[in-house]
């Protein structure tokens, strides 16, 4: 099976996942454990996974209740060497059975930090993981010479049997149908669920809260949940924010209506598109395990799990909104707070799974809160 | 930021022992990087000369004095520095700082304690401080009581319930620990104890759990990272110092690696640590019994925390690339995380947790065959003396990298070309390890046994064991293919197989299967370590190979000169021979050379980030030295700095067209090859011990009778006298014969006529176009017979001859002339009367280089290299007339090698040495004594001194010793010896003589604060009185003298000084 680029390129690998193709953006991760709460986070719905550590598969996959969704949400695989035998005592099955019963595609065999570095230098690329690619010349020819982002290009591209997933609203496509409640304690958060991780649902889950789970587009001002609800949570998801323009619109309204909101990844970029600053593409995104994030409040840095494609513009952040982390290798937005007014989120994941539980204290601090009526 | 010191005292680690490496030159030369680049005056003290952190240029002031708590006080004194480092010297620092702390000294002349506060450390040593410290955060420890009595101990062991571990506190690598499994083995094995150590532990005992550790780095303003976590392949019960090591874990799942991480931050800010640590694990493989529904499914306990620089951080530092070091000590200055750079990167911050795209495997190098009596079995005790560290992408292709790497004739896991390592009670071996684990696992999966077997013999996780059989299983589908075909080979290749081990599997040779290879296209690429796996650009120029890629990161360099490292540490090849590869690149680079550094061992300065330009951490074998220089076509390659793993490849990679510099490859087998440098002596009417090459039994008894015993037995190509003996008869012979033949098969033995009496002198210099350039001579205290390595070595030579220094300058140049040299060499010679010989001679830097570099103040490899260079070295080097003495001495580490005989014989035993300077002899070597860790006698000396010669010659040294108001206790016949000849002392029994009072309830009572004890005959194995005499002494830590010449030289200085005058005077006061 092979990993063909939209530029041409292509990486000759084994198939060891599902005997399907799988067409995506190539994204990569850094992470060196927690395949299985990446492979299941609804974040990378759409894209086509390259994982940096060669290892993969070693301790299996352990039961659905481990995962940070119901099922694998990435659209296929690429490591350079999965391991066939595993060993855990969670493990209830192997990683390429996961892949096949997942019907996600996989590779090994092929030199992840080459892709590793085209994606670095080229940013995140179209591809597709297939057996038979048929593409003639010509087309791949068409692509290099189209520029990119015209209608013309993504023709061409759709007819070589590329699709970039960021075109269509990924969020409507994870996001549950249904509404979910979780506990009964007195603090009642809605959690706007974008393709949430379950970590974060667990997180937020406590003795004094109860978590009203809604789908991406629910309107919870319009048709507020029995008993009402006092605070806002928004998820992490997939793709682009500016796909969704119900949600913010809703974030919009709970900010008239004062309730406290955090949120979380695409919930940063949903706070900031509320707040009314703008969001962009980054090059090949943040996705890993170890990226450090300073406080600008306090100065602290921390050690953060990441899996995001687009980021918050600080600079156009409206004169009430100052950022809250920022990235300590490239200085982008890692998180906004309104200067007055219980409003804030942060880029990278602190619910982690997988990843360090460095700042899973932004829970506890928004719930401390809330209970001690300070926001 | 507290306000910056202005001199800090750095303490050193002081020689090499078990458990206490080079990896402590790489730790203190990083931190004198750090203090330095504040504009920071650093004062080093540290006794080993052999290091790069003592060289000019690099700390202010260097004190070559013994790491105690009067000499630490003495330099305080004079220097005053107003802060102290003590992580980045090991226990040794850790140690000597709580002492000063706790004596007031720091207090009284205002000395700061730099980074981790003293009182933290203590509560990371103390067992009860540190549980009861990690209970008030609810973090699991090993249920553990400390006992400060035998019968405290024994009531521990009952409340915890045995199986119980048993360790000590206060100790390096694990010393005096292992399992106990019921009262009557508590007692014997703790009986005596608590005289040498104040605590004693007892512990729940974990064997099998997982063994995981982090690396733990923690500012002032409380950011805390994890530099990177590593598992022990070796589950529980095996010291982590004896195990083989992963890095980043490879069968952990996010829930543990997170959930241990998360443990780890929380304890090390709780503790207060600011810098660098190191905390252990211990996880429960199977914790599900005890979990509930979603509640962390996860049981560990944490075994302890190092609040300094350890093995295991210098092993994460190279591992990652991360320079945890030079971070700590910036920390240690008040610097935040986030203040400091990546300096890989460059550009991003040094607050990060380094992700890795490839794994590293760390092995052990153990040299236990050395020891005549030691056992060979491995557990919570560190005997290891050095480690070697395999970068790949395939845990396959890291082990058999790693097993190559040690250099001890293994070709991998499997396909050794000798037909060794083959194991036949492999079973036993899993289930009890012992050195050879590692084939024995090969041979059980060779022989079908199940995974699940061995994993329940010996802990060691399915995983690793099924990617070890993925190896085994292509051996034998190569076996049976019998031929190269492309897949395969490329299979192979990936899972970590060499050449030749496919030259083996298929019946071909190394050549053949490499030039097949290198039609079909199948060669390794060069891959970069940059700390943060490909996502971020990085100049980095830290490189490993692999056969899983199909790109370089990079492209040849230019103008460069390779330099080929010296490997493990191991017995007879140590951190000199790092310290000569360092000069190499130093004096390249000074000459616009760009350099290319090969080396495999994680424990040295040679292989830091910025000591050269490219790093290859890789294998020094000829196919991966051939990959390398085949790719990167360096101008010119150093095979004479790295000791003899490097000179040994010399003449196969000059086949191989491989330019090598200074002296011809050719030359330097002539100097290796007995017959050809025997003939060659000849030839110059050079004498030389007569000696024969023998291969048959009959043929070695019938040259030594010729030869006339005693007779020197060994193998060719010897370094650091592996299976070397002294044969005093015919039955020794054979003993002997059988031991060398079991080391070495294929090579034939040489036995050589041993001479009695003999002084052993040595000539170490540089060669330019066959001139000699410079050469200096010392002498050995001790009679030949104690191997060059294990001799107390004094410079300038103080009881040589100016004749006989004349006469082995002459044959140096005749040798140096006919060898056409150029580059760095080693002559020792044999002197008795008025007859000089030659024993041998290596055309490379020996370990005496940095000895007589830093005595002299020449630096040896500096104008060697420049000689190979080409460029004009001679001048007038003054080496001889010195207005000053030093002397060299052997670092052991017999209280580690249990069972071993701690005597000086003719094979090395010696892990280290140290070298102090004086004023005069005696202080030099009393000094020098005292910095490998020799305590001068203050009240009693049991004297055993053995044959008729020894006690006339040894006469009267002992008076001396009566003179000096010491106690004087004595064994049968020499007490008897000394009555009659009027010297009072009290006669002890020996132990086999059953009579009271004996030497052991003397020992015992601790009365005794010095042993002499002369072997009767060197090399003797019986089980003797005087074996279990120098064994007590070692396992109680009373001072021990083997040597007739040492305990001459020892009491004459003693009684000449007093013990007083030992003046603290740095080393640039000597060179006034």
């Amino acid at each position: 099976m092979r990993l063909v680029f939209q530029d041409g390129t292509f990486f000759e690998g084994e198939s060891f996942g599902a005997d399907v193709n799988a067409v995506g953006e190539v994204v990569f991760s850094t992470g060196m454990t927690g395949y299985v709460e990446s492979f299941s986070d609804p974040s990378f719905a759409g894209q086509i996974l390259v994982c940096t550590y060669p290892l993969i598969g070693n301790y299996g996959v352990p039961s659905p209740d481990k995962f940070e969704s119901e099922k694998m949400q990435i659209a296929g695989l690429v490591v350079a060497n999965y391991s066939e035998t595993y060993s855990h005592h969670d493990a209830v099955q192997s990683l390429a059975d996961w892949c096949k019963a997942s019907g996600v595609p996989a590779i090994q065999g092929v030199d992840t930090r080459v892709i590793t570095k085209k994606l670095r230098e080229k940013g995140a690329m179209l591809g597709q993981l297939t057996r038979h690619f048929i593409n003639s010349k010509q087309t791949l020819e068409k692509l290099k010479t189209t520029s990119p982002g015209s209608t013309d290009f993504f023709s061409t591209l759709q007819s070589a049997g590329f699709f970039d997933p960021n075109t269509e609203n990924l969020v409507a496509k994870v996001s549950p149908k249904e509404v979910q409640t979780y506990g009964d304690g007195p603090i009642r958060i809605v959690l706007i669920d974008c393709g949430a991780k379950e970590n974060i649902v667990r997180s937020l889950t406590r003795p004094e809260t109860t978590v009203i789970r809604v789908p991406w587009d629910y309107d919870f001002n319009a048709s507020p949940p029995a008993g009402g609800y006092r605070a806002l949570a928004l998820s992490n998801g997939p793709g682009d924010p500016t796909m969704c323009g119900p949600t913010v619109e809703h974030i919009k309204a709970a900010m008239a209506a004062g309730k406290p909101i955090l949120g979380v990844c695409l919930g940063n970029q949903l706070l900031a598109l509320a707040a009314g600053a703008k969001t962009y593409k980054l090059p090949y995104g943040h996705r890993g395990q170890n990226v450090p994030c300073i406080d600008v409040e306090t100065g602290r840095c921390y050690i953060t799990s990441q899996n995001h494609g687009f980021a918050v513009d600080d600079a156009s952040l409206p004169a009430d909104w100052k950022p809250w982390f920022k990235n300590a290798n490239d200085g982008s937005n890692e998180g906004i707070t309104h200067v007055s007014k219980p409003w804030r989120s942060v880029q990278f994941h602190p619910e982690a799974s997988p990843g360090p539980t460095d700042t899973a204290w932004i829970f506890d601090r928004f719930i401390q809160d809330l209970k001690n009526n300070v926001i | 930021m507290t306000e910056k010191p202005k001199k800090i005292l750095l303490l050193g680690s002081g020689g090499l022992r078990i458990g206490q490496a080079g990896e402590f030159d790489y730790s203190g030369s990083q931190a004198i990087k750090a203090f330095k680049e504040e504009g920071i005056e650093v004062i080093l003290m540290n006794p080993n000369i052999a290091t790069v952190q003592t060289d000019q240029g690099f700390a202010d002031r260097v004190y070559f004095l013994p790491l105690t708590e009067k000499f630490a006080t003495k330099v305080i004194e004079k220097e005053r520095p107003d802060a102290i480092a003590l992580s980045f010297g090991g226990q040794t620092a850790i140690n000597l700082g709580l002492a000063l702390e706790k004596s007031g000294v720091l207090q009284k002349f205002s000395v700061r304690v730099l980074g981790t506060p003293v009182s933290v450390i203590r509560d990371t040593e103390d067992r009860d401080l540190f549980i009861k410290r990690l209970n008030e955060i609810g973090v699991k420890t090993a249920r553990s009581k400390s006992a400060h009595t035998e019968e405290e101990a024994l009531v521990a062991a009952k409340e915890i319930g045995f199986p119980v571990m048993i360790r000590a506190g206060f100790a390096l690598g694990g010393e005096g620990s292992g399992v106990v499994f019921n009262q009557k083995e508590l007692r014997a094995r703790i009986s005596g104890a608590f005289r040498s150590i104040p605590q004693l532990l007892i512990e729940e005992y974990l064997a099998g759990w997982k063994e995981i550790e982090y690396e733990v780095v923690r500012d002032a303003a409380d950011n805390c990272i994890t530099v990177c976590n590593m598992e022990n392949v070796d589950p529980m019960g095996v010291h982590t110092g004896e195990s083989i090591v992963v890095a980043p874990s490879q069968t952990l799942s996010n829930e543990e690696y997170q959930g241990l991480r998360e443990i780890a931050i929380k304890t090390i800010r709780h503790l207060g640590i600011v810098g660098e640590c190191n905390i252990q694990y211990a996880l429960d493989p199977r914790p599900n019994d005890r979990s509930v529904g979603r509640a962390k499914t996860f049981d560990y306990r944490v075994i302890e925390v190092n609040a300094r620089l350890s093995r295991s951080s210098a092993l994460a530092s190279k591992a990652t690339g991360y320079p945890l070091a030079f971070v700590a000590a910036k920390l240690s200055l008040g610097y935040t995380l986030p203040e400091l750079k990546n300096s890989i990167t460059k550009k991003t911050t040094a607050c990060f947790e380094p992700s890795l795209d490839y794994l590293v495997l760390k092995m052990p190098r153990w040299d236990l065959n050395k020891f005549d009596k030691a056992a060979g079995a491995i557990g919570s005790e560190m005997k290891s003396v050095g480690e070697v560290m395999a970068i790949g992408r395939s845990f396959e292709e890291v082990v058999q990298k790693a097993i190559r790497m040690l250099n001890v004739g293994a070709d991998g896991l499997t396909a050794h070309r000798s037909g060794n390592f083959k194991v036949s009670n492999y079973m036993d071996v899993i289930k009890e390890p012992t050195t050879e684990r590692i084939f024995a696992l090969a041979e059980a999966l060779r022989a079908d046994v199940s995974v699940e077997k061995i994993h329940s013999l010996s802990g060691i996780d399915p995983w690793f064991l099924e990617k070890m059989r993925n190896i085994i299983e292509t051996e034998r589908e190569m076996m049976r293919l019998n031929l190269i075909e492309p897949a395969i080979l490329k299979r192979a290749k990936k899972l970590g197989f060499s050449d030749v081990q496919i030259a083996v599997a298929t019946n071909s040779n190394e050549e053949g299967v490499r030039s097949k290879r290198k039609e079909m296209g199948i060669v390794p690429v060069v891959k970069q370590i940059d700390t943060l796996a490909g996502e971020f650009p990085a100049e980095t120029n830290y490189l490993y190979l692999t056969y899983h890629g199909s790109e370089n990161d990079i492209v040849p360099g230019k103008n460069q000169v390779a330099v080929l490292g010296s490997g493990p540490y191991a017995i007879g090849s140590s951190v000199e021979f790092d310290w000569s590869c360092v000069q190499a690149l130093k004096t390249l680079r000074q000459k616009g050379f760009g350099t290319i550094m090969i080396n495999s061992n994680p424990e040295t300065v040679s292989t830091d980030y910025d000591m050269s330009d490219r790093l290859y951490f890789d294998e020094l074998s000829l196919e991966r030295v051939l990959d390398i220089i085949e790719f990167e076509e360096p101008s010119g390659t150093i095979v004479s700095t790295g000791g003899q793993i490097p000179n040994n490849l010399a003449l196969k990679l000059a086949a191989n067209g491989v330019k090598i510099l200074g002296t011809d490859p050719k030359n330097i087998d002539r100097a290796e090859n007995r017959h050809e440098f025997s003939k060659l002596l000849d030839t110059l009417g050079i004498d030389q011990p007569e000696w024969a090459e023998v291969t048959t039994w009959n043929g070695a008894k019938k040259s030594a009778a010729k030869l006339g015993y005693p007779v020197l037995v060994r193998p060719s190509y010897v370094l650091s006298g592996a299976a070397m003996r002294i044969a005093h008869d015919e039955v020794s012979l054979e003993r002997f014969l059988k031991k060398a033949a079991d080391v070495s098969k294929d090579h034939p033995v040489v036995i050589s006529k041993f001479v009695e009496n003999a002084r052993e002198i040595e000539i170490d210099g540089v060669g330019k176009s066959g001139e000699l350039v410079i050469f200096a001579i010392s002498e050995h205290v001790e009679n030949a017979g104690t191997h060059s390595g294990d001799a107390t070595v004094v410079l300038p030579p103080q009881r040589t001859y100016l004749e006989t220094i004349r006469r082995a300058k002459d044959i140096t140049k005749k040798i140096v002339k006919s060898l056409e040299l150029t580059g760095p060499f080693n002559i020792q010679f044999l002197a008795k009367d008025n007859r000089i010989q030659v024993i041998e001679c290596n055309v490379r830097a020996s370990r005496s280089f940095p000895f007589v570099s830093k005595v002299t103040g020449h630096n040896f490899v500096d104008i060697a290299v420049r000689g190979m260079l080409g460029e004009d070295v001679s001048g007038h080097y003054r080496t001889v007339e010195l207005d000053y003495v030093a002397v060299k001495s052997p670092q052991f580490s017999f209280s580690r090698i249990k069972g071993a005989d701690p005597v000086r014989s003719v094979e090395m035993a010696s892990t280290g040495e140290v070298a102090c300077f004086g004023d005069s002899y005696s202080e030099a070597l009393l000094k020098s004594m005292m910095a490998a860790d020799f305590k001068l006698p203050k009240q009693a000396v049991l004297v055993s001194l053995g044959k008729e010669e020894n006690k006339i010659k040894l006469f009267e040294s002992i008076k001396q010793l009566e003179a000096m108001g010491l106690k004087l206790y004595a064994t049968e016949n020499t007490a008897d010896f000394l009555q009659v000849n009027g010297v009072v002392c009290e006669k002890v029994f020996k132990i086999s003589s059953k009579k009271s009072p004996n030497v052991s309830e003397l020992l015992r009572d601790g009365a005794v604060d010095l042993i002499i004890n002369i072997p009767t005959k060197s090399g003797k194995e019986e089980n003797t009185d005087g074996f279990i005499i120098r064994r007590q002494a070692t396992d109680l830590r009373i001072p021990l003298i083997t040597n007739r010449q040492l305990a001459e030289g020892f009491i004459h200085a003693l009684a000449e000084t007093k013990g007083k005058g030992l003046e603290a005077k740095a080393w640039d006061e000597y060179h006034l």
